[in-house]
């Protein structure tokens, strides 16, 4: 189990610099001229002269070859120290560190609204003796996934917000302001938990075992909550860790469309104005938080199916 | 045997039948009728498809989705449990009749210790406090025969073995202390030897008990030797019913004949063509090895036998014997990390490439389910042609594609499938009709070898015997050797010239099949003819034996 968890954290640490790498290609080597694309990226004019080009392509470390940029940023970065922003001068590790709580909270509570509303979802349509019943749940989740963030958030904004005045629309005062832009993050996220934890419901109730807790005299929720629940948890489980990475990219969208401050805010224009070491930042991090997520989502199966913990080396055959 | 007493369990004229989507409905029993009265042990007895498990099902009410009580009754003590409401039959459910079903592997929860779910009867049915259940669970495993109750308790169904699982379902049928326990062919998945210290167990702890048994299975063999009357369902109904020992000697219906004759145990057919003479032998194998990477200790340890051409070679042993891995071995799917593979004169331990190709040419398999090898998705055609087109017999082109055709259509018949099948899919096939297309596949190459892992163990005793016959008729015809993996000692007798019997990867006996099957050498082998079910009289016979 050590060497296991080893193994995972080392693989973490590989995702992190590959993660880091790349967009230290993509970022800093493949535009040619960093400093003209940040210059022009923030939409002054080009009329800076020759010497404030130096000067500024010194200060960033652009004269030095790439190796020893290469290895600077990374140790720096390792240090958690990504640079400055172009746009503003704030130290990258700052900026970031304002806007996470913001996200953190707005993305946490999406994914339990994701959770509860696609758990209850599917719990609800496998339960259900109805079978026209079972056919609208079953046909809920495709609505879910189909209907884009803006729209949805919009139409919050239009319904909820302005018809009927039950939740602020803009801004992060307090909890009701969560409301809706959690609302509409979940969404999608809770519409692939439902498809995904409905089928594997279903499977688990048809199962023999299912049959043996009846004949013991169990009762239905018994049998739902006591047997199938826990055999059927592992592939919405799976999935959890892959919406966590889905989530933060959708704060991008529901962040603007909620005028909320936060992570998805400073990527939309961090990107908007090229501003690369703020890029860059955010992409480390995005790598970190899915890395991580998956790893606990690896590290919390085998407490749901304890088969997971048995070796795999024996019933592999060597084909020739 | 003229007056019965009153019934424990009395089914009457009970018809059940199952919805099928965009169809009328099925009824899978019809008019069915049967008693069991306290304490006594009744054998249902049928095909697959004879709508036993179905009646079974229907007693403790658990139909699978779609099924429905069409008419009759389930009178269990008086009570009709068919017209029950729910939470009524919940209450008798695992308390006054329990049901053992079908296969231990499926039908406990993965993911729960196994102590949990004996003790969960006693918390359903308030038989024991949170406090007292635990213990209670590990004295009802004692009972039913798991050896170390109290560390087995505390593990889960995968650290299990198949027999052990089993043991555990028996442990929740009997925790209730119930009247009447139902058991739905509870050792059909297991081996031959398992197979028997189970059902003589389950016998043994119902009989102390005075609980009533209904025993569903398709082998009439175990049933006559643990059963005083017999049920014989066939195509839904009930078609014939009575004492044990005049079924077996005077059996009225067709059905009953048939099953009787099929009954390997009780009659002993010898399907097998005359033993050709030896010669060089065809495959020799010497102190072939295979250890799993991480494995303790190697699944094929030291295993040496010789195949003659146009014979059958059977390899015996209990699951984890180490048979199949040699199979694999001898087919070359898996490569043997010790010792020496002939075939036909030539060493193929080592082949690869082309020369390997070619030996795939001359050594084919057949799998044991044939629910599992055949592409769902491809037409009978298609699965018998693929080997034909693997090698690109019959040559490029129309003309190619006509003589493979032509090829497919002769061993459709050989293998005495009706033409139209060709255009049929795997699912609109029984099991024995699949198994010939496995068989019309495997032997479309003209092999000299076919490695048939299990090839009847899947299958009804009826259809097993049709399945060996053809199988022996084809080797008469086209002299091809056989290699027969099989855990069932009554199969060897029908089928093979002689026998090995592997034992934790070692073959502890190899010989004529006579010689062996009567005269035993090994403990092992011995204790492995005992499992073989036969009729109850010669049960003083084989008391003199032991």
């Amino acid at each position: 189990m050590t060497r296991y968890l080893l193994r995972r954290l080392a693989h973490t640490a590989f995702v992190l610099w590959a993660a880091f790498t790349a967009s230290f290609v993509l970022l800093f080597l493949l535009p040619g001229d960093p400093v003209a694309t940040m210059v022009l990226g923030g939409g002054g004019s080009a009329a800076l002269d020759g010497a404030q080009v130096a000067a500024l392509r010194h200060a960033y470390g652009f004269d030095r070859p790439v190796p020893a940029q290469y290895l600077d940023r990374l140790l720096h970065a390792l240090h958690g120290d990504f640079g400055s922003s172009v746009q503003s001068g704030e130290r990258v590790g700052a900026l970031i560190a304002d806007a996470l709580p913001q996200t953190a909270q707005l993305t946490g509570a999406a994914l339990l609204l994701a959770l509860l509303g696609g758990g209850a979802l599917a719990l609800a349509g496998a339960w259900t003796r109805s079978r026209r019943l079972a056919r609208l749940l079953d046909a809920a989740p495709a609505l879910g996934v189909s209907a884009p963030t803006f729209w949805t958030g919009l139409m919050l904004i239009q319904f909820v917000s302005f018809r009927l005045g039950l939740f602020p629309s803009v801004g992060a005062a307090g909890p009701a302001a969560l409301v809706l832009p959690a609302l509409t993050l979940a969404l999608p996220a809770g519409a692939v938990l439902a498809r995904v934890f409905t089928g594997s419901l279903r499977a688990a109730l048809g199962e023999p075992y299912v049959t043996t807790a009846r004949a013991k005299g169990a009762t239905r929720a018994r049998v739902y909550f006591g047997h199938a629940l826990r055999n059927a948890a592992g592939a919405p489980l799976a999935l959890l860790g892959l919406l966590v990475g889905e989530l933060l990219a959708g704060s991008v969208v529901t962040e603007t469309v909620f005028s909320r401050g936060g992570l998805g805010r400073v990527t939309a224009s961090a990107v908007a104005t090229q501003d690369i070491p703020v890029v860059q930042g955010l992409v480390v991090l995005g790598a970190a938080v899915f890395a991580l997520a998956n790893l606990a989502v690896d590290l919390a199966q085998p407490l749901v199916d304890p088969r997971l913990l048995v070796r795999t080396a024996a019933p592999r055959s060597v084909t020739a | 045997m003229t007056e019965h007493p009153p019934a424990l369990l009395s089914v009457r004229a009970l018809t059940v039948s199952y919805r099928v989507r965009g169809g009328p409905p099925v009824t899978a029993v019809r008019d069915a009728s049967l008693d069991v009265a306290p304490g006594e042990v009744v054998a249902l007895v049928g095909g697959s498809g004879s709508g036993k498990s179905t009646l079974a099902h229907a007693l403790v009410g658990l139909l699978p989705a779609g099924g429905r009580r069409e008419s009759g009754q389930v009178l269990f003590d008086g009570t009709d449990l068919a017209a029950l409401p729910e939470p009524q039959l919940r209450a008798r459910r695992g308390r006054d009749l329990a049901l053992v079903p079908q296969d231990p592997l499926t039908s406990l929860n993965p993911v729960q210790r196994v102590g949990r779910q004996v003790a969960e009867v006693l918390l359903l049915h308030g038989l024991a406090d949170r406090e007292q259940a635990p213990a209670r669970a590990v004295e009802l495993l004692d009972l039913a025969g798991v050896p170390d109750p109290g560390r087995r308790a505390r593990q889960y169904p995968h650290e299990l073995s198949g027999g052990l699982c089993q043991r555990v379902l028996i442990a929740i049928a009997m925790a209730g202390g119930p009247r009447l326990i139902v058991a739905d062919e509870p050792t059909s998945s297991l081996d031959a030897l398992v197979q028997r210290r189970v059902l003589d167990e389950l016998g043994e702890l119902t009989r102390r008990s005075g609980t009533a048994l209904l025993l569903v299975t398709h082998d009439l063999g175990s049933a006559a030797e643990r059963a005083g009357r017999l049920v014989v369902m066939s195509g839904g109904t009930v078609v014939e019913s009575g004492p044990t020992e005049q079924l077996l000697e005077r059996p009225a219906h067709p059905y009953t004949r048939e099953l009787l004759a099929a009954a390997p145990g009780l009659t002993p057919r010898r399907y097998a063509p005359p033993r050709p003479v030896p010669t060089v032998p065809l495959l020799t194998a010497r102190g072939l090895v295979h250890a799993f990477p991480g494995a303790p200790a190697p699944a094929v340890d030291g295993v040496g036998f010789e195949i003659g051409r146009g014979e059958t070679f059977a390899l015996v042993g209990e699951s984890g014997s180490g048979k199949s891995t040699t199979a694999r071995l001898v087919a070359r799917l898996a490569r043997p990390t010790g010792g020496e593979l002939h075939f036909d004169g030539r060493e193929v331990t080592t082949l690869r490439g082309t020369p390997l190709r070619e030996l795939r040419r001359r050594v084919q398999l057949v799998q044991q389910s044939p629910y599992a090898s055949l592409d769902p998705r491809h037409s009978v055609a298609r699965i018998v042609g693929e080997p034909l087109r693997a090698f690109r017999t019959g040559g490029p082109g129309a003309a190619g594609r006509r003589a493979r055709a032509a090829l497919v259509a002769e061993m459709l018949e050989r293998v005495a499938l009706p033409a139209d099948t060709a255009h049929r899919r795997p699912a609109e096939l029984s099991g024995g009709q699949r198994q010939r297309v496995a068989i019309a596949r495997a032997l479309v190459l003209r092999p000299d070898l076919v490695v048939c892992d299990e090839p009847v163990s899947a299958l009804d005793v009826t259809v097993q015997g049709q399945i060996l016959h053809l199988l022996a008729e084809l080797q008469a015809e086209l002299g091809v050797a056989y290699l027969f993996i099989t855990h069932d000692l009554a199969v060897v007798r029908q089928i093979a010239h002689r026998v090995g019997v592997l034992r934790s990867g070692r073959l502890v006996e190899t010989g004529d099949v006579d010689t062996v099957l009567t005269a035993p050498a090994h403990p092992y082998t011995r204790e492995l003819l005992a499992a073989v079910p036969g009729p109850p009289k010669p049960a003083a016979a084989q008391q003199a034996t032991t």
